[in-house]
This record gives structure tokens, C-alpha cells and sequence, in this order.
């Protein structure tokens, strides 16, 4: 763990919208021989409680959530063979559809790109520190955790 | 010390940081929250949901046994929701 990242690594929470194309375009280097990107979107829907969202507000713990976002890149550093990673997560107030999040990991081959995202992906959604809040008509509901991204980081236990 | 709340924890307890001079026989995270519920009942009503919260001390997730100290920041917040 004490090990140093020693590949190009790009770790940003913002308000504004971020730009795939450039970000993968980024992510595109010499030894880079496949990219693979995440992005997750607001959906206009609660499934669980079977009803519209209007809109949905995300805050984090900010200097924690850079912490733990480091923390799960470097270990996906120490477990593939990866050549770059680029984590941004929105805060603020978006709509239906709207982009929330991107990972995008960048390797010589693709399973270790196709990995690592996975692996990023899912401890993201259990130790980085961000909070949703769903906003329908004039009534507001923290979103509750998922019991199935904690299972979902399973199986990357070895 | 400073202590940090978010998200519902935040709205039941009525703000989202303050500041308080950790009392001599405070020494773990345990017995900061003895020590909150006993100020007044909206610290009550959030700690008794003990399942539902997580601890951070310095920005880094520990346990109600975690020893504290004056110059920590603590934070308390729900299990997370990103992504």
C-alpha cells in the first residue's frame, strides 16, 4: 500500500458537466491500447418507490471524498496492469439524465481496463463519501444505501 | 475538536459543523456520543439509528472504539449513496 501511483491519474468532484469524448481523447496515450469508460446518469426514475424524480442533489465530505476516491484508484493501480485513470463525480443539483459520474481507465489490454473500471465502479458507490437527495414536486428523500453495491464488492475479495 | 454531519444526520441535529472542547473523560468515539446525546434530544434521535451511521476520524473510516483527541476532526454521516 505504501507504493506511489506511478500512472497519470486525474481525480476531480465538480458542479459542471464533464465531456467524455475529451476526457477519453485524455486518456489516450502511446502505450495505451484500449480505454474503457464508465458513466452513470440521474435516472428520472425511483424504482423502488415506483415514482418520477423532478430533479436530485448530491453533497460529499469534501477532502474525504478525494481521500478515499485515491485510495480505491491506487489498489486498482497495485491489482492491474493499467496505464491511466480518470474519476470525476458531480455535486450540486442535477436532472433526469443528466451525467453524474465518470471513470474511465486506460491499459495496454482491454480485460485490465475492463477490470479495473469495474473495481472503481463499485467501491466508489460504497466508501466514497457522497450523499443523493431526490427531489419530486415540493418533497424531498435521501436516497437509502444499496445493500447490493456492498455485495457487488464481493467479488474482489481475494 | 470539530465535528461534521451530513446529509439527514445534518438536518436532525440542525447544522453541519461545530466546535467543542472534548471534556477530559472523552477518549473514544463511544463516549463523544454519550456525551452529545446528553446536550439534547436531536443528537438522541440520530444516534440511536447506531446502524445507520458511519464514523470518520481525520477522513478516515474507524469504529466507535477509535481513540479521539482535541485537534481530531470527526465526521458523522449515513452509509454513502454516490455514483
Amino acid at each position: 500500500m505504501d507504493r506511489k501511483i506511478t500512472i497519470p491519474v486525474k481525480i476531480k468532484i465538480q458542479n459542471e458537466d464533464f465531456d467524455v469524448s475529451k476526457e477519453t481523447k485524455i486518456l489516450r496515450e502511446k502505450q495505451t491500447g484500449a480505454i474503457v469508460n464508465f458513466v452513470g446518469v440521474v435516472r428520472g426514475f425511483d424504482e423502488r418507490n415506483n415514482s418520477l424524480i423532478d430533479s436530485m442533489t448530491l453533497e460529499h465530505y469534501p477532502g474525504m471524498t478525494e481521500l478515499e476516491i485515491e485510495k480505491i484508484v491506487k489498489q486498482s493501480c497495485e491489482r492491474w496492469n493499467i496505464t491511466g485513470v480518470t474519476v470525476i463525480h458531480r455535486v450540486g443539483k442535477l436532472l433526469p439524465s443528466d451525467q453524474i459520474v465518470f471513470v474511465g481507465v486506460s491499459a495496454k489490454h482491454r480485460q485490465n481496463a475492463f477490470d479495473s473500471c469495474n473495481f472503481i465502479m463499485d467501491w466508489l458507490k460504497t466508501k466514497a463519501p457522497f450523499w443523493k437527495v431526490e427531489e419530486n414536486k415540493n418533497q424531498k428523500k435521501w436516497v437509502n444505501y444499496n445493500l447490493s453495491d456492498d455485495e457487488a464488492t464481493k467479488k474482489w475479495v481475494v | 475538536m470539530v465535528i461534521k454531519y451530513f446529509s439527514w444526520i445534518r438536518e436532525h441535529i440542525g447544522k453541519s459543523e461545530e466546535f467543542i472542547e472534548l471534556p477530559d473523560n472523552v477518549k473514544n468515539i463511544s463516549e463523544l456520543i454519550n456525551y452529545l446525546n446528553n446536550l439534547n434530544d436531536n443528537y438522541k434521535k440520530v444516534f440511536v439509528k447506531k446502524d445507520l451511521i458511519k464514523i470518520a476520524v481525520n477522513r478516515t473510516y474507524c469504529s466507535v472504539e477509535t481513540k479521539i483527541s482535541n485537534n481530531d476532526e470527526i465526521a458523522f454521516f449515513p452509509p454513502v449513496t454516490g455514483g
